[in-house]
């Protein structure tokens, strides 16, 4: 049993006591003294070139101070992209500037053009009335391939086409790939869309500027999941301010499910108008707003073929890839088709040959970037879809085609570059398999057949590479950053601790698990330590959290810290014993001296460190303050089986969710209650995404699910109780705590069971259905249902 | 949302008087009004609540009719038709969520003739009678078309009188990101005439399906719609089903309501 707040305990949330009860501090419940709120007017079409701006009427309005458009912007950085991919030729990715604010031509509905600021909120909206804009409306780019197709129209002018990269990995294997394909005894061709989403944290994006004058001092407010990134590529590539002129805070941010990580324009715009105007700025997104100024998530369309040996071995996969960029290029944007997404088309599975092209492409949309999974979902969705085809096609079990082709050696060097360190796929499919009772399938889908529906079992087992990364190798892979995480810890005089993370939390948690690591490796009451982030003036330089990174390289940080401040602690304890240093244990909080009843308590050690009057200090300086930074020396792998069973209603295509069991390998796990909410969350979001959202467009490039009316999200009563367990551990064999980071998993690993779950009970009602794209709506799989 | 000046009558003759106002509108619930005005979809300059008009709320006998006043809230008439009317009372409880049902109410909904709105196909189902300041309209005159009804600038329902069947049901199937009806069907059996009021699907808002009445007429059960269609060109085709996916539904929604009667 562990200890209550110790590793493994399912300690309560001690940030929710201040979530739940409506006392958390959000941006924006940030109000500066003299603030004023800007006000985005932005475009309502998709491609337009701007004729001219009169804003002499804006500006005459009641309370408007300043109307800002590009012309203010002259000699500001456009917002950075932090990922450059190379091109199969050679040549680097083409790309285009990203103005705060839109400069000549808008490129998306969205698109910011100017922003008005005024006393009020409402002032500033009445007065963007006012504010005359002629744009000149041009064709939209909104098809992938077409955008690429020669004399297509441009989203940017001074680029050569629409065509941000053309990726080919690994591009040695490619002609031996075509060999074994051509070669092979069968292949599996599937072609299928991972829709476009809407990441929608429940907090809107919020940004407060202020600029303190007397000391030039800028302080930036926003909903981020990264502060100190956030600093680095404002403060460096926009703005041109020193890291110790701008401070950078996100303080209670309600989730971000990725779309926080990025840098936007209204981020920058606060900061750059609060020293114009010398008065704090902020901006506050409405809902509306978010829908068409928040980085969307996934947009791949790709065709994979799965090639296989007499036996159902697998011998090769090649895929092919149009991945939309959207108007411009976001933080991450370039890395998500390609080293997060290509790197694990090998999946679970020992497929010898693996080629990858992916082909990134401006349209005039909202841009994308990483969004819960990112690259990953997209990666084991084909893979997931395309082996529960090539089992029907071959007439096998999709779960023995599975299990006869998994890697059951560790470590195993995939041909797409990564290296597993553990992992136990059997033993997870073993587990699901028996989660799901499997053996009643068959009773059950007799007893709906009898009430007119049809059952189905989806099964679907992924990989993911979280806890990114090894910087310098992903240095190489053309990152702008690094990829290390930071932790201070402060012991205090009396023995209570203070962690500085340069991780965030935005929902995940860590205010109680990172807290559970740190006193467990003490022994001391996790009451004892409180975590601190959020804030570049009081967290050391540190790259924040996304790619379930937090727990594997925050949370190894922190040990590294953590074990500099015991060996340091224990010094003083020799000392204070008159005892040889390497004769000090340090248990329950107590130090004492091998094989002696001598023992001196926590609390006096760290009393004596800031009290150094008995004390070796011609050995060592006085404090118990240590800074670690850990730079991971590969990714971690979780992996994991996902099994579903649904009913379809064929006369109306309704999916009723009936059961949804998740076996995961996290290796070991800190707070067993967060992380099985970690996978709720997860698994809520592969739903949405398999059978509900949609963000769409029409073909003139209007999004045509704005607002919640048409952007479907799930509710609890559209799930199942989910079933899921975390008892099939392999630890990671490189990080000092054995884990591997749990926070996208649900996302990655759901949507090929939902859909194989669909398709599967179409067959199965003689409904030969080999693919429905996302979401499966009623409406997509009645359909689907009348085609076949 | 911009400025604009709030009067709040306490009766009908006041909000009537109010509303010959420059730009003046009615507001009840807010629950579609409000939304609109912060897209700036509408600015009224004067808003005319009527939430503090007695005489248009309440649920009570009147004859063999249920008498509902306009400014009724969808869960007052969940509540007082439970026993009364099930099917009715079914239908108002099964509007948005808990909060809309607490604003929202009949008369705003039935004079708003949203063409996914349920209370209209509630009203044309069972053939209501709603009541304005000025004069009584007969359902099957009421609904003209999508956002359009008989009612004259400033005039305000309010009232609904229901005629309650001997059996009744509201069959909704719900578009997924709004949860308003994709498509729903309400049908009500009066013993010697049925009723089938269908929503969400045209493009024309709420209508009867006059050939399943018919055919319901003569035999009521599920298989006498079994034959019949209604013509998908008339429907809306939208992000969340085609036409000839609403037509489907118009079908399988009314031999669903049936089969529960039957
Ligand atoms: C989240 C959400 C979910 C919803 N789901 C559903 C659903 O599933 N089914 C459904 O049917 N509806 C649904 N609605 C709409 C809801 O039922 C509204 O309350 C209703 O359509 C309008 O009623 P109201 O009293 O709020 O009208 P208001 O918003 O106040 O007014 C609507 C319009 O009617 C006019 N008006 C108001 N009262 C009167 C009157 N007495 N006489 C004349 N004109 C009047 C107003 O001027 C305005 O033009 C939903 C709304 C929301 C916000």
């Amino acid at each position: 049993m562990p200890k209550d707040g110790g590793i493994g305990s399912s300690t309560k949330r001690r940030e929710d006591v201040r979530f739940l009860s409506g006392t958390g501090r959000y941006t924006d419940d940030i109000n500066l003294h003299g603030q004023l709120y800007a006000h985005f007017v932005r475009s309502d079409v998709a491609h337009g070139k701007i004729n001219g701006i009169n804003a002499d009427a804006a500006m005459a309005m009641p309370g408007v101070v300043r109307v800002f458009t590009a012309k203010d912007f002259e000699g500001v950085g456009g917002v950075p992209c932090g990922w450059q991919i190379t091109s199969i030729d050679g040549s680097p990715m083409q790309e285009p500037k990203h103005p705060v604010l839109a400069e000549g031509k808008v490129r998306h509905v969205g698109d910011p053009i100017a922003v008005v600021v005024a006393e009020s909120l409402g002032q500033a909206r009445d007065a963007a009335d006012a504010l005359e804009i002629d744009i000149e409306m041009l064709p939209a780019v909104m098809d992938m391939k077409e955008a690429i197709k020669d004399g297509a129209p441009k989203v940017h002018d001074d680029l050569s086409s629409n065509l941000c990269y053309d990726w080919g990995f690994v591009e040695d294997n490619k002609d031996a790939v075509a060999k074994a394909i051509a070669d092979a005894d069968h292949v599996t061709t599937l072609e299928l869309v991972n829709n476009r989403l809407v990441a929608n944290p429940m907090e809107p994006r919020v940004a407060v500027g202020d600029y303190d004058m007397a000391n030039d001092e800028h302080t930036l407010y926003t909903t981020s999941q990264n502060p100190h990134v956030i600093r680095l590529l404002m403060g460096a590539f926009v703005l041109g301010i020193p890291e110790h002129k701008l401070r950078v805070v996100a303080p209670d941010v309600g989730g971000g499910f990725g779309a926080k990580i990025f840098h936007y324009a209204e981020e920058a715009f606060c900061t750059f108008a609060a020293k114009q105007l010398r008065r704090p700025v902020k901006w506050t997104s409405s809902r509306s707003e978010a829908f068409m100024s928040d980085a969307h998530g996934r947009d791949h369309v790709t065709k994979i073929e799965l090639a296989m040996d007499k036996d159902n071995n697998f011998t090769a996969i090649r895929t092919e890839t149009y991945a939309n960029m959207g108007a411009y290029l976001s933080t991450f944007a370039p890395s998500v088709p390609t080293w997060l997404h290509g790197t694990l088309m090998a999946g679970n599975y020992k497929t010898p040959l693996i080629y990858v092209n992916v082909k990134a492409v401006f349209t005039n949309t909202v841009p994308v970037d990483a969004y819960r999974g990112a690259g990953r979902p997209e990666a084991t969705f084909q893979l997931e879809r395309v082996i529960d085809k090539a089992a029907r096609e071959r007439g096998v079990s999709p779960i023995e085609l599975r299990r006869q082709n998994f890697i059951t050696e560790f470590p195993y060097a995939t041909p797409v570059a990564v290296e597993y360190d553990t992992g136990d796929y059997h033993a997870t499919m073993d587990r699901v398999l028996e989660m799901a009772d499997h053996a009643g399938f068959e009773a059950r889908a007799e007893q709906s057949k009898k009430n007119g529906k049809l059952r189905g079992f989806g099964i679907a087992h992924y990989i993911e590479a979280c806890g990114i990364a090894p910087s310098n190798l992903v240095g190489q892979l053309g990152a702008r950053a690094g990829l290390y995480e930071s932790a201070t810890v402060r012991v205090n005089a009396t023995g209570s601790i203070s962690v500085m993370t340069g991780s965030h939390s935005h929902g995940q948690g860590h205010e109680t698990s990172f807290a559970q690591v740190v006193s467990e490796m003490i022994g001391i009451d996790a009451t004892q330590v409180d975590i601190v982030h959020g804030d570049t003036s009081k967290t050391p330089m540190g790259m924040g959290t996304y790619g379930s990174r937090s727990i594997a390289v925050g949370g190894s940080a922190m040990v590294r810290a953590t074990e500099k401040i015991i060996a340091k602690a224990k010094k003083i304890a020799a000392h204070l014993m008159e005892a040889s240093e390497g004769d000090i244990e340090l248990k329950d909080g107590q130090f004492t001296v091998a094989g002696t009843d001598k023992s001196v308590a926590w609390g006096d050690v760290t009393l004596a460190a800031y009290v150094p009057h008995n004390y070796p200090l011609e050995d060592i300086e006085p404090g118990l303050e240590e800074t670690a930074f850990y730079d991971p020396a590969n990714f971690t792998y979780p992996s994991g089986g996902y099994a579903c069973e649904v009913e379809v209603d064929p006369d109306t295509g309704k999916v009723d969710v009936l059961s949804f069991s998740a076996a995961d390998d996290f290796g070991n796990v800190i707070n067993p209650m967060i992380v099985e909410g970690q996978v709720h969350g997860g698994v809520a979001q592969g739903f949405g995404q398999a059978m509900m959202e949609n963000c769409a467009y029409d073909a003139d490039g209007q999004l045509i699910s704005a607002s919640y009316m048409d952007y479907a999200m799930p509710r609890a009563t559209d799930l199942p109780m989910f079933k899921v367990d975390h008892s099939c551990q392999t630890p990671c064999t490189h990080n000092p705590l054995g884990v591997k980071g749990c926070g996208e998993a649900g996302a990655i690993g759901s949507p090929p069971a939902f859909v194989n779950a669909v398709i599967d009970a179409l067959h199965r009602g003689g409904h030969k259905v080999e693919h429905i794209n996302m979401p499966l709506t009623p409406d997509r799989v009645w359909t689907a249902i009348q085609n076949s | 949302m911009q400025n604009f000046e709030f009067v709040r009558p306490t009766s009908v003759a006041d909000a009537v008087a109010a509303l010959k106002g420059d730009e003046a509108q009615p507001m009840s619930g807010g629950q579609t009004l409000m939304p609109t005005m912060k897209a700036r979809l509408a600015a009224p300059e004067i808003l005319v609540s009527l939430t503090a008009i007695d005489e248009m709320k309440g649920v009570r006998k009147d004859g063999d009719q249920i008498w509902i006043g306009g400014g009724t809230t969808h869960a007052t008439v969940a509540r007082e038709t439970a026993e009364s009317y099930p099917a009715l009372s079914s239908l108002a409880g099964r509007i948005g969520d808990p909060s809309v049902r607490s604003r929202g109410t009949i008369g705003g909904s039935i004079a708003n003739n949203d063409p996914s709105a349920c209370y209209p196909a509630g009203a044309l189902g069972s053939g209501a009678t709603i009541v304005t300041d000025r004069r009584e309209i007969a359902a099957d005159d009421f609904f003209q078309g999508m956002f359009m009804s008989a009612l004259d600038e400033g005039e305000i329902v309010t009232a609904v009188k229901f005629p309650v069947p001997q059996k009744a049901i509201y069959q909704k199937f719900i578009q997924p990101a709004s949860r308003f009806p994709l498509t729903a069907v309400f049908v009500a059996h009066f013993g010697d005439t049925v009723r089938v009021a269908v929503t969400g699907a045209s493009s024309d808002g709420v209508f009867r399906w006059t050939e399943a009445e018919e055919a319901l007429q003569g035999n009521f059960s599920a298989d006498a719609v079994s034959g019949l269609s209604v013509s998908a060109a008339m429907m809306i085709s939208d992000l969340h089903g085609s036409g000839a996916y609403r037509a489907q539904l118009t079908k399988v929604m009314t031999q669903r309501a049936v089969a529960a009667l039957a």
